[in-house]
Order: C-alpha cells, then structure tokens, then sequence
C-alpha cells in the first residue's frame, strides 16, 4: 500500500466516525463539533484529489462561517434536548434498513467492473508550479462568468433575506419613520377656527343693569 | 493506489448515513440540516473525485456554486429556525402544525 492509500483510509475512518456522531450525538453542540471534524477530515481528501482551492474554501468558508453560525444559533437556542430525544432509537430499524439497503446497492453498483470506473485512471501529476487556483480562476471569469455573478446575487438575496427575518425594532427608540414625515400635509396638523377676535362683555352687563333700573 | 471507486463508495456510505440521520432526528430541527450539510459534502465529493479522474476542473467549478448555494441555505435555515424558536419556544418539528387545514 502506497502513502496515499494509507492516508485514504485513515481519514476515511475518521470521517465516517464524524458522520456518524454527528447523527447520533445527544448534545446538538457536540454534533456542531463533530461536523466540523467530518467538513476538515474531508477538506484533507480533496487535498488527496489535487483541488486545492476547493480544501482551503472548505475550511475557511465551511468551518470558518457557516458551521460557526450553526455553533452560535444552537448556543443561543435553550433546546430541551430530552424532549427531542424522545423515541430516538423507534426509528432505528426503518433507518438501518433503508441506509444499509441504499450504501450496499450504491457500493454494489461502483465496485461493479462493468461501470467499467476502473479505466480512469488518476491525472497526471501535477508540475510543482501548477497552480489550481490561477485554473480555476480563469475558467471563473470567462466560461462561468454569468454563473459566478447569479452566485454573487444569491448570496445577496440570503444575507438581505436572513437580517430581514431575524432583524426586531425595539419598542424603545425615538426614531421617527422618514416615509411618515415626508406623507404628513398641513391641514392633518393645523386647525384654523373662525372665531371673532374678542367679545363685547361689558356692553352687556350695561344693558342688563339698565333694564334693571327701569 | 488508489482508485475512483475508492472515493465514489466512501461518497456513498457518507450519504447513508446522513440518510440515516434524517430518518433518527425526525423531531430535532437543527440536526436535520446538519444532515442536509453532510449529504451535500457528499454530493461534493462525486464531483470532485470525477474532476480529479477526468482531468476535468469543470467539476470543481460546480462544488464551488454547490458551496455557495449551500452557505445560503444554511443562513436562510438558521434565520428561519432563530425565528421559528422566538415564535413558539421550540424547534420540535412535532410541534410545528399550525399551519395544518
């Protein structure tokens, strides 16, 4: 067995045992933990596969970013954890049956010499002074030009939509709405009344004691 | 030496067993899209043990749009999940039936 087969194969182990804590694990944080062991086990594979990019975009933007939000969203949740355990394990025969049947007809079918998968056989090895990111880059910006900008976009529509649904005003502020102020005409603020400007008390009370004389 | 069967079936037994998580934490939402997460790795792997067999970087050029689409589910999911907790004090998928006619 070569260098690499053996790499293979420990990393393999220890991703496999990842995935499968991730799916059992009690605690939800420990499951957020052992998925990123299984995202940076597998970042090492695709070192084995020569794509570099993709490794380090794994454990940068993977590891770094999302899993660090999965972390803080389930940090900031108080889940009763018994209560989503309950009947756990009632599924398991359904699960076992359905998992073992899928992995033992998919393994069955790769490892099968009619596939015929045998025949590729792995590139070349690379020059020392290749560089997998200056090809992946070229192929970004001319062949998948419209793709990456659609990517861009998505991007943009989920950051906008994911501060849209979790953004809360407080009751507090004494920030006044703009679009409120601009709307407001003047005769919804000011009432002018018609009145007289003052009132002739005193000739009345005249006239009043007058016809009381009389 | 190693083979594209190597890294196609370990592809495979990855995603059964997140098939497998999906069928055990039917009721914890969060675990649940963790194993969305770890079924799509999966789906990356394919493409990038082919792209490696066949001298192909097309392959890498679709995981990185997979890793993309997949960063903004998970935001949109987590946003969603943090909304759906501050709403009813739960993530018990069970619980989640008011929307039933």
């Amino acid at each position: 067995m070569s260098m690499t087969t053996v790499i293979f194969y420990i990393l393999s182990a220890i991703l496999l045992f990842a995935a499968v804590r991730v799916v059992t694990a009690k605690n939800p944080v420990h499951a957020v933990l052992y998925l990123v062991l299984a995202f940076f086990t597998s970042s090492g594979h695709w070192l084995l596969l020569q794509s570099e990019f993709l490794a380090i975009t794994l454990v940068l933007v993977y590891v770094g970013a999302v899993m660090v939000l999965f972390l803080f969203v389930v940090m900031m949740l108080d889940i009763n954890v018994e209560k989503l355990r309950e009947g756990f394990w009632r599924n398991l025969p359904v699960a076992a049956t359905v998992g073992l049947i899928m992995a033992f007809e998919m393994v069955l079918i790769l490892t099968n010499p009619h596939t015929g998968l045998a025949d590729y056989k792995a590139g070349a090895a690379l020059a020392a002074d290749a560089s997998n990111v200056k090809v992946l880059g070229r192929q970004l910006y001319t062949t998948y030009l419209l793709p990456f900008e659609l990517a861009a976009v998505v991007l943009l529509v989920a950051m906008v939509a994911a501060i849209g649904l979790t953004q809360r005003s407080r009751k507090d502020t004494k920030v006044v709405d703009a679009a409120d102020q601009v709307k407001v005409r003047s005769q919804d603020r000011v009432r002018i009344v018609k009145m007289q400007a003052e009132k002739n008390v005193e000739a009345a009370d005249t006239a009043e004691s007058g016809e009381q004389q009389a | 030496m190693l083979t594209l069967t190597h890294f196609l079936v370990l592809a495979a037994i990855l995603f059964a067993i997140s098939v497998l998580g999906i069928f055990l934490n039917r009721k914890n939402l969060i675990v649940l899209l963790m194993a969305i997460e770890l079924m799509l790795l999966a789906v990356n792997f394919n493409f990038i043990a082919f792209s490696h067999y066949l001298s192909d970087t097309a392959g890498q050029i679709f995981v990185f749009f997979i890793l993309t689409v997949a960063a903004a589910e998970s935001a949109i999911g987590l946003a969603i999940l943090v909304v759906l907790f501050r709403n009813m004090r739960t993530i018990n998928v069970e619980d989640l039936g008011s929307l039933k006619g």
